[in-house]
Order: C-alpha cells, then structure tokens, then sequence
C-alpha cells in the first residue's frame, strides 16, 4: 500500500479537488452514543481481522461551527496500530466534518469507495457519538451497527423510534459491567415487535467477548429489508441538503439571515433557484 | 498557502505529561485548524506513520522529559526516509536554549517553550505554510530569528 499517494489522493477528494474511483465490497457504519465504545469495539474487531484482510478505517469528528477547526482523537484508543505486522494492513483517517454542520459529510461515501477501488477488503466507518440524531450514517454506509451500553436511560430508551430501527446489528457493548444484560433483553423485547428484527449481540473490549462473532458476521452482515426505505430517505435527505450548502451563496445567504432579518422561506427560495 | 491545516500533535517516548500538547492543540483547533492527536508514549516510526496516513503538512512534538535531542531529530529523518519532505516540525515543552539550535539543524522549524501565546504558535503555522519550509527542503529558516 502506498500510504502517501493514498493519503493525499483522499484529501485531494475531501477538498473537491479530484473524483473518487468507485470500488465494491462493504462499507459498515459503527454507531452510538458518545463514550459507549465505538472505538475500542473497532480496536477489537481490527485485531481479529489483520492482517488477513486490509481494512481501512474512516474516524469522523465533529467540526467546531465556531472556528471551523477540529480535533481529531479517535486514534488513540487504536493500539492495534502498536503490532507492527497487523499496523501494515489497516489504515486509519480521521475525518472532520466540515460543512457539514456537525453531521457525518457526504464525502465520506466517495472516501470508503475509493478505499475499496484500491484493494481494500472492508472500510469501517466510525460516525460521530451522537446518538438519536446520527440518522444521517444511513446515507454514507449500505450496513449499519449500532452500539448500546448498560445504564442508558429507562427501557422506554428502547422503544424510541430513530437509529435502532436503521440498525443492521445491535451491539450491546461492556458486558462486563452490571445492567448490560437487562439493555440486552429490553432491546431484544422491544425489537421483537418488528418484523425483520435485527440481531443483538453482547461484546465486551475488557474480555473479549463477543468480539469474533462481531468480526465474523461484519463481512456477511445482510441489509435489512425495512431498514432500506429509510435508508433511500437518508439518502434523499443529505443530497438535498449537499445541494444546498454548495450553492456559492449560502454563507451570504447565512449573514443576510442573521444581520438584515431576510426570512428563512426567502433564503430557501433563493438557494433553491 | 494559509489557511486550513492538517496538523499532527504528538507525544513521542516516554512522557506522561500531556497538559500542554492539549492545550496547543485546542489552540490550533480554535484558530481553525484539523488537529490529530496521537496520545501519550508513541514510538518516532508510529508518529511519522500517523503524519503519513492522516496527510498532515505539521507535526508539533511535545517532550518535557528531556529526550528531545535524541527523539525530534529521529522523526526528523524518518520523515525524510519515508519522502515526506514538505512537513514542517515544530516542537514545544522543556527545551534549554542549549539545546535549540541543533534540533533547528535537523530540520525543526519552531520551539516553543513556556510562556509562549497561543497567538504565536498560530502566526507560526501561517507563516511556515507560505513557505517551502518542510524537513527535506533546503529553507534553513526558523521560526524567531
């Protein structure tokens, strides 16, 4: 793998100075609340993967709308990268998301299919920690794994509508700690009601467990079949919003809103003409 | 070249004091820049790894342990091993003034110890991007002369 060519080719797509190649194969989305294990859980599977399969990572963070920088920190939590023989077959990024008002950015789609037009086995996308509104993962990824923990609200938490019912797969993670397999069992209740429920698997980054079944099925992971109208919607949603945010007046649009009082209808209608 | 920069902070040996290599990370981060932070104890091969593969034009090492003679000039030359010419290092945290001018000879562009603004460090980056400035080129410039 050449890192350097690579690197620059995805930065040069994220800046809308070059067109992706497009590639097949899977482009998972790991999502969930902040702190629940995101990173960690990918850590695991990445060791139960490589070096066998060349897996490329894509860490999105939030992006300050105030100053428009970001830090970037989801590196830290992958030691893997510490074992040099797995190190060279996975290849991590992180990904501010820019414009895209906090939300995972479109681009995303274009960097995981280049990733796979250039040998790589799988792409992992690690969205945002940001729980009920992180909908949007379902537009850049065809496969979507949802991470719960213990001690996360009530169970009406499982019977709110919103990303659980996007998810592919369900991963109740910390099963070490106590309160994991009362979620367990609320989430497996509640989504029992469905009629494609997803599976729910317990894991654990401390111990071990579940973590080889979690591996084993990302490759095979199969769509569900009423998660994929939502998904279309997502789809839909985020290119309209792409069209919106990349007309070359929306910044002033933006002041025009904020200092002369112009109404949102109005500005709607403009940046829509 | 101003603007918007990919910049890698990094803790290279073994240094658990992080307090400022956050804290200038923030500050990078608030003036408007994508920073990484690679977290405490990294391996030079492993930092210059993460520059590679976040494609980073900056790297900022932090060393209050005293092995900043030995540790910036090896990510120095990794950098250059691996044809990363054009990232520009700069370094902070514990330096004596001693030390300084041999680590500007291995090709760190900018010290910045105590005391230092986070204004500076900013007005560091914009000026390095607008020159070829990196640790393969021949730019013998530095940052405060």
């Amino acid at each position: 793998m050449d890192r350097i060519k690579l690197s620059r080719q995805l930065s040069a797509i994220e800046n809308g100075e070059s067109s992706a190649e497009y590639g097949e194969g899977p482009i998972v989305a790991i999502t969930g609340p902040p702190g629940i294990g995101k990173s960690c859980l990918i850590d695991k599977i990445l060791y139960e993967l490589t070096p066998e399969l060349v897996v490329g990572v894509l860490a999105v963070d939030p992006t300050s709308p105030v100053s428009g920088g970001a830090l970037l920190g989801d590196r830290i939590r992958f030691n893997v990268l510490d074992d040099a023989n797995k190190a060279e077959s996975i290849y991590i990024r992180s990904i501010a998301t820019r414009s895209s008002g906090g939300s995972i950015p479109s681009i995303v789609n274009d960097l995981a299919s280049h990733l796979l037009a250039n040998d790589f086995d799988l792409v992992i996308i690690e969205t945002v920690g940001a729980g009920q509104s992180e909908m949007r993962c379902a537009a850049v990824a065809d496969r979507i794994i949802v991470v719960e923990g213990p001690a996360r609200g009530d169970s009406i938490q499982a019977e709110k509508a919103g990303l659980l019912e996007l998810a592919d797969l369900i991963v109740v993670n910390k099963s070490d700690l106590e309160g994991s397999e009362k979620v367990f069992n609320e989430l497996t209740i509640s989504l029992s009601l469905s009629p494609d429920p997803p599976r729910i698997m317990r894991t654990s980054a401390i111990d071990g467990t579940g973590i080889s079944d979690v591996a084993k099925l990302i490759l095979t992971l199969e769509q569900r079949a009423s998660s994929i109208r939502a998904k279309s919607r997502q789809k839909l949603l985020m290119a309209h919003e792409n069209k919106i945010v990349s007309n070359p007046n929306f910044e002033s649009i933006l002041d025009r809103i904020s200092q002369e009082g112009l109404s949102i209808p109005e500005a709607l209608r403009e940046l829509n003409d | 070249m101003g603007g918007r920069q990919r910049i890698v902070i990094a803790k290279p040996g073994l240094d658990g004091h992080d307090r400022g290599a956050k804290i200038v990370a923030r500050a990078l981060r608030d003036g408007g820049h994508e920073v990484i932070y690679t977290g405490l104890r990294r391996t030079p091969s492993q930092i210059v790894r993460t520059i590679m593969d976040e494609d980073a034009r900056f790297v900022g090492l932090s060393s209050l342990s005293g092995a900043h003679s030995h540790l910036f000039p090896k990510i120095c030359e990794l950098l250059r091993e691996a044809g990363l010419d054009d990232v520009v290092v700069f370094g902070g945290g514990i330096i004596p003034e001693e030390d300084r001018q041999e680590l500007f000879d291995a090709g760190v562009k900018a010290i910045f110890g105590p005391g230092t603004t986070s204004s500076e460090i900013l007005e560091f980056v914009e000026e390095a991007s607008s020159r070829d400035c990196g640790v393969g080129s021949d730019d013998d410039w530095h940052w405060g002369v």
